[in-house]
């Protein structure tokens, strides 16, 4: 995001029924407890003039029935809905989630370029994406992809130039200082640095998606054999 | 199968889904007395045999699939009361890329948190399978068509309007001056989640951005300059600029078009937006069908 964006919250056009509200241009838990509240606010006071949220890091799309509210009048509301926020973490009850990563040249095809240009060797680039928990921050992309941030700045790179048109399930990137495992196959942009074999969607589970915003994730490394066997697809 | 699409589930990451041609979707349905938002069987590019085990009503709208009823060719956009052992043919498209097979009453299908919309690439939901038995609702009491002035048209040439937004005050001049003065040519790597575009580079802002919600018809931008239409599978977060999204009723002339067919683009304002998008309203409501034999 700019430099130059002002005091927040803004409002931007995001479509003909569709506004985006800025509360922040950081990923850290303050603004996502913004985030968590202005959404639920909006929730409450828009009922059916809302046709559903997309809360994120550090942004809430909001989806209204534009022949129910003006766009003036839900600018307003928006605004409204920013203030007197707490910025307190402490309803952050998430829970502690492992998951197992094969890394490697093999398995992340970006691992190499990722690492030779932050000057690391591939070995360092793995150890340090394993060396901290990391928050979800927003469920979205694909169903069951979480975004958690941040990883350490030495191992951030920007998206590819031109997104792949099919990332296989399970594959894990890095997009900046953002880190994700991706649920099932699909178009992506993010450098690829390993593979879990977790669901991260099951659809026919008790419990479709295995995390949730609020949640703390650690990575850890495993072989390929333990990951074949912990149900990971060649 | 698709319905009107999976709405109020955006916070699992769940997209919409829901047919790609909204307009023909909801003349298929209105043709044999359903409910706008009632399953109907989407088709791409053509080539589809069903076999009739039973008295129903169905009808045929989009993409200028030839329809054949027991070998007789017949008109899409008008229903007809079909019985058991009638064999009803589509096949490949003339014109346009996707045609819908609407039956009264829907076909059935499984709904996952309150719709059918298949969603291949969220595992949710599957394609029809030869061999598969589709059930389907009683006939309806009459046959009607959609007067000829009201047949959407499916041109090789299609001009969308865009509702400027998101980070569209970022990219400069030169770069929005290129993306609606140009005509972009539709990628083969276009799909239900995304149309691909090819053509004039659009310069893309650089610099850190963090992933935010997309909405349909979202013109995302990323750094090759070569902008994608978000539709109907879009993914619901992504983290590439965007200049704007195309205006919903227009989404479905970006669908019906085969690669190498040309697109161009027209902002306009909010304001403009929402009136033209109450006027089709108006008008989708105010179309009387002509009762047919």
């Amino acid at each position: 995001m700019k430099a130059e964006a002002p005091a927040f919250p803004r409002v931007e056009i995001a479509g003909e029924n569709a506004v985006m509200v800025y509360l922040g241009d950081a990923i850290c838990p303050a603004v996502a407890a913004k985030v968590r509240q202005v959404d639920q606010r909006l929730r409450e006071q828009l009922g059916d003039k809302l046709i559903d949220t997309v809360p994120s890091y550090a942004s809430v799309l909001v989806l209204y029935q534009a022949d129910r509210i003006h766009f003036e009048a839900l600018r307003k509301l928006v605004v409204d809905c920013g203030k007197g926020l707490n910025e307190s973490v402490s309803d952050d009850v998430g829970r502690h989630i492992i998951l197992p990563v094969w890394y490697g040249v093999e398995a992340g095809a970006d691992l190499a370029m990722l690492a030779e240009a932050n000057g690391l060797t591939p070995e360092a680039v793995v150890e340090r994406h394993q060396d901290r928990d990391y928050h979800v921050y927003a469920i979205g992309f694909a169903p069951g992809f979480a975004f958690m941030g941040e990883v350490h700045a030495s191992i951030a790179r920007p998206r590819l130039a031109t997104p792949r048109r099919a990332v296989p399930w399970g594959a894990v990137g890095i997009a900046d200082r953002q880190t994700a495992v991706y649920p099932a196959v699909s178009p992506g942009g993010w450098n690829l640095i390993g593979r879990c074999p977790v669901r991260m969607f099951d659809p026919a589970a008790e419990e479709p998606m295995r995390v949730q915003v609020g949640d703390r994730v650690r990575f850890k490394s495993v072989s390929h054999a333990e990951y074949l066997e912990l149900g990971g697809t060649p | 199968m698709q319905d009107g699409g999976r709405w109020g589930q955006h916070a699992l990451g769940l997209t919409t889904g829901g047919a790609m041609d909204g307009e023909a979707f909801f003349w298929a349905n209105r043709l044999v007395g359903n409910h706008s938002d009632t399953t109907a069987m989407e088709v791409a590019q053509g080539g589809l045999q069903l076999e009739c085990e039973g008295t129903t009503t169905l009808a045929v709208t989009g993409a200028a699939m030839p329809l054949r009823i027991n070998g007789q060719t017949k008109a899409l956009w008008r229903s007809y009361q079909v019985h058991a052992g009638d064999r009803v043919e589509l096949g490949h498209a003339v014109r346009g890329l996707r045609a819908y097979l609407a039956v009264a009453g829907g076909f059935e299908a499984e709904p996952f948190l309150g719709s059918t919309s298949t969603v291949l690439r969220e595992g949710i939901g599957e394609p029809v399978k030869e061999g598969q038995w589709l059930p389907c609702g009683k006939p309806a009491e009459s046959n009607w068509a959609l007067p000829m002035d009201h047949v959407p048209r499916y041109e090789p040439a299609v001009s969308l309007r865009v509702v400027q937004g998101y980070q569209a005050a970022e990219f400069s001049n030169k770069a929005r001056g290129h993306f609606y003065e140009n005509s972009f040519k539709v990628s083969p790597r276009s799909d239900r989640m995304g149309y691909r575009l090819e053509g004039h580079v659009v310069a893309a802002p650089t610099g850190d951005r963090l992933s935010e919600g997309i909405a349909y018809g979202a013109v995302q931008v990323p750094p090759d300059g070569q902008p994608i239409i978000l539709l109907n599978d879009r993914q619901t977060i992504g983290g590439y600029p965007k200049l704007g999204a195309v205006l919903s009723i227009d989404c479905w002339k970006l669908a019906q078009c085969l690669p190498g067919e040309t697109v161009r683009f027209k902002p306009i304002t909010l304001t403009a937006a929402q009136q033209l998008v109450g006027e089709a309203a108006g008008v989708r409501a105010s179309v009387r069908l002509k009762r047919c034999e």
